[in-house]
């Protein structure tokens, strides 16, 4: 049995892709005859080129910055798990907790410590970026200042080398069709520092999709735009990922940002992935109080509290009674939606201002049992017309929006509320 | 005036002062002097108005020959300084460890007076009765015969005169371009990479581009340090650089001034003044291409 690897596009003999053959290899199924293995990398149009990212035991140490310690620092810790194909994943969380690195990790601009990246079945983790097929858009943009837009989005391009070169008319109907994809096309003679940041970053986002990206990656996309740039420029990442159809994973530590747009958010904090999910259901029923506290505005309002009998407590006031027998310490997280203002409801809070918001009041108010004694807000109808004045206030809780957390781990206690 | 105009001008005001005694007046001084013909400094008088002075300072084959000095030296030092410090600052760049020390190894000729430097030159290339100099000493090793340096052949010495201002110039040159070469956002060169795109090109479209300023800086001034070249030539060739036939044009001024043939303010003016006028030439020239390649 002779095996020729060759250089070209498919299987013309055989027909079978590259992949049924080593399949039909392996199993046996040929035993004689001449095979012939063709390389390429194959530039797919958009439909067909959604791809699934698997991490697997994905782990990045860097040695730490104070040379007198010697413990690494460890910016990604064991990340496993999938990103399906074709989606828009905001990867969530605080500053510094290592979801950049992350990023650079799946472009390949940093390597990991230990683990493997694919991309489908396709293991990626020793490949250099520009062999794995990923546009990057960077926090600053990085469009270089010295190149109008259209240079700036050929630039890409003119790397290309071998049978992947293309003629320069090739080139300028490509920049054009990905600056039509980000609605730029008037713009493409200007230079980067003539356009405004909403602009330059679809000019980035122009330059990351010219050469048709498996993945499209995005580096904290909105931080540099202003508050209503910002709205508007989520909604075009979204619009631009829905056209696309390409696999979209942005980072960010804005969670609002990454609730209102993603498909799925992954929230992360210190290297370690606390959470996977649709960011609604991340939302209603997270693992652990870091979640819990990092999803919402208003933020989620923590009491300390404890389990007794059958009932949970939380200074003088029993909040609900529950079905659980163990008698526990435990932080009693309620959602701002979750308070319901009631005459003798069970919950009796001190008055401290009300903020009219229009649609909505914000009651703010102070409870013996809540944590460091940060005030409570609960968001409730306008409608209810609550009293300013009044000395107290008094809740009843709605048990959905009740999450229970030990006290020692953070992590959540699934308990059944009793009507 | 407008009253709130007033203090600008008041905090302008001492600069101002010392710009116009030392620097503008002397200015206009030096181009009336240049066109007073026969003028005597003893008695402060002259026989008239008119370009007397240019025309002498032209056809004297000591300026001629300064001119040619002078242009050459610019026209090899300029380009060969800039570009080996910019070679030398992307090897500095790119380097992690010894990076400081090697810093400011280069950057020691910088703080090494001219003289000093002239002195260990003098080592290296001078030829004496005992010994052929350093230079020689190696040159002999490949069977090559002494060459003197100092009083020899004209190509010899511009030579020498020439490695001495590159070497002069270079840690400045290095010192700005390491900077210049550090300040460029890392980020560019990470899209780059997503990119693939080479070595070669990351250099010649990202690098390049974003430290032309500097480079423009470097070469404008380096013209200009070039042209006012004097003293790195006496500390090569002492002090009669006519003799050596090593004269530059602010050394022909000089020896107009204060030289053995001193005491002709008129004709040292005219000199000065055609230098001046072929250093804003070249500078003029020198910031239009900045400005049309150049994308600051």
């Amino acid at each position: 049995m002779i095996i020729l690897f060759l250089y070209g596009e498919y299987n013309i003999i055989s027909g079978y892709d590259n992949y049924t053959l080593f399949y039909l290899l392996i199993r046996g199924y040929i035993r004689r005859g001449i095979i012939l293995i063709y390389f390429r990398h194959v530039s797919i149009p958009w439909e067909v080129c959604r791809m699934k990212i698997r991490l697997e035991h994905l782990t990045k140490r860097f040695p730490n910055r104070n040379k007198k310690i010697k413990e690494d620092v460890i910016a990604v810790s064991d990340f496993t798990f999938e990103i399906p194909d074709g989606q828009l994943i905001g990867l969530l969380g605080p500053s510094g907790c290592g979801k950049s690195t992350a990023l650079n990790l799946i472009c390949g601009l940093e390597t990991p410590t230990e683990g493997k990246i694919f991309f489908d079945e396709e293991d990626v983790t020793e490949l250099p970026p520009e062999k794995r097929g990923v546009g990057m858009v960077f926090q600053s943009y990085a469009l270089y200042p010295h190149l109008t837009v259209r240079k700036n989005i050929m630039f890409p391009l003119q790397n290309l080398k071998g049978d992947q070169k293309l003629t320069k008319e090739q080139m300028e109907e490509k920049v054009l069709e990905a600056a039509k994809t980000v609605q730029i096309e008037e713009l493409l003679d200007r230079r980067p520092n003539e356009m405004s940041g909403g602009q330059q970053q679809r000019v980035a986002i122009a330059r990351a999709l010219v050469k048709v990206p498996r993945v499209l990656l995005l580096d904290e996309p909105l931080s540099n735009l202003d508050a209503r740039l910002r709205i508007q420029t989520r909604e075009e990442i979204r619009r631009i990922q829905t056209a696309t159809k390409v696999t979209t994973i942005f980072v960010t530590h804005d969670q609002e940002e990454a609730m209102s747009i993603s498909d799925m958010i992954v929230v992360m904090k210190d290297g370690v992935v606390h959470q996977i999910g649709k960011p609604q259901d991340v939302y209603d029923d997270p693992v652990d109080l870091f979640v819990a506290k990092f999803l919402g505005t208003p933020p989620i309002n923590v009491l300390e509290g404890e389990i007794k009998d059958g009932r949970l407590i939380a200074g003088n006031d029993t909040l609900l009674s529950i079905k659980s027998s163990e008698n526990r310490k435990v932080y009693i997280g309620i959602r701002p939606e979750g308070f319901i203002p009631e005459k003798d409801g069970p919950m009796k809070c001190t008055m401290k201002a009300v903020e009219v918001m229009g649609r909505d009041t914000s009651v703010v108010s102070e409870h013996e049992a809540s944590v460091d004694n940060t005030p409570l807000r609960s968001i409730v109808s306008a409608d209810l017309g609550i009293d300013p004045k009044a000395e107290e206030i008094r809740y009843r809780l709605n048990p959905r929006k009740v999450l229970i957390f030990d006290y020692e781990s953070g992590e959540r206690i699934r308990v059944e509320a009793e009507a | 005036m407008r009253k709130d105009q007033l203090k600008p001008w008041l905090y302008l005001l001492p600069s101002l002062i010392f710009l116009g005694i030392f620097m503008v007046y002397p200015l206009f001084d030096v181009f009336v002097y240049s066109f007073e013909e026969g003028y005597n400094s003893a008695s402060q008088t002259s026989t008239g108005i008119g370009w007397f002075n240019y025309s002498y300072v032209l056809h004297d084959p000591f300026f001629l020959q300064a001119l040619k000095n002078t242009f050459i030296i610019v026209i090899i030092t300029v380009p060969v300084s800039t570009g080996v410090a910019l070679l030398i600052s992307l090897g500095l760049n790119s380097i992690k460890k010894l990076k400081d020390l090697f810093q400011t190894i280069f950057f020691l000729p910088y703080v090494t007076n001219t003289l000093a430097v002239g002195l260990v030159f003098m080592i290296m290339f001078k030829k004496t009765p005992y010994t052929d100099g350093f230079v020689n000493l190696i040159l002999s090793a490949f069977g090559v015969s002494p060459i003197d340096f100092i009083e020899g052949p004209y190509w010899a010495k511009i030579f020498v005169m020439c490695f001495y201002t590159i070497w002069i110039v270079m840690p400045f040159k290095i010192l700005i371009l390491t900077s210049a070469l550090a300040s460029v956002d890392e980020t560019y060169y990470k899209a780059a990479r997503v990119d693939g795109t080479s070595k070669l090109r990351i250099f010649t479209s990202i690098t390049l581009p974003m430290i032309s300023p500097m480079i423009f800086y470097l070469v404008i001034t380096g013209f200009i340090g070039a042209f006012k070249a004097y003293s790195d030539e006496v500390a090569v060739f002492g002090t009669d650089l006519n003799a050596a036939g090593m004269n530059t044009i602010v050394g022909y001024v000089y020896d107009m001034l204060y030289g053995d043939s001193g005491g002709y303010p008129s004709y040292a003016s005219a000199a000065a003044l055609i230098l001046f006028s072929i250093v804003l030439t070249i500078t003029v020239i020198n910031l239009l291409i900045s400005k049309k390649t150049s994308f600051k």
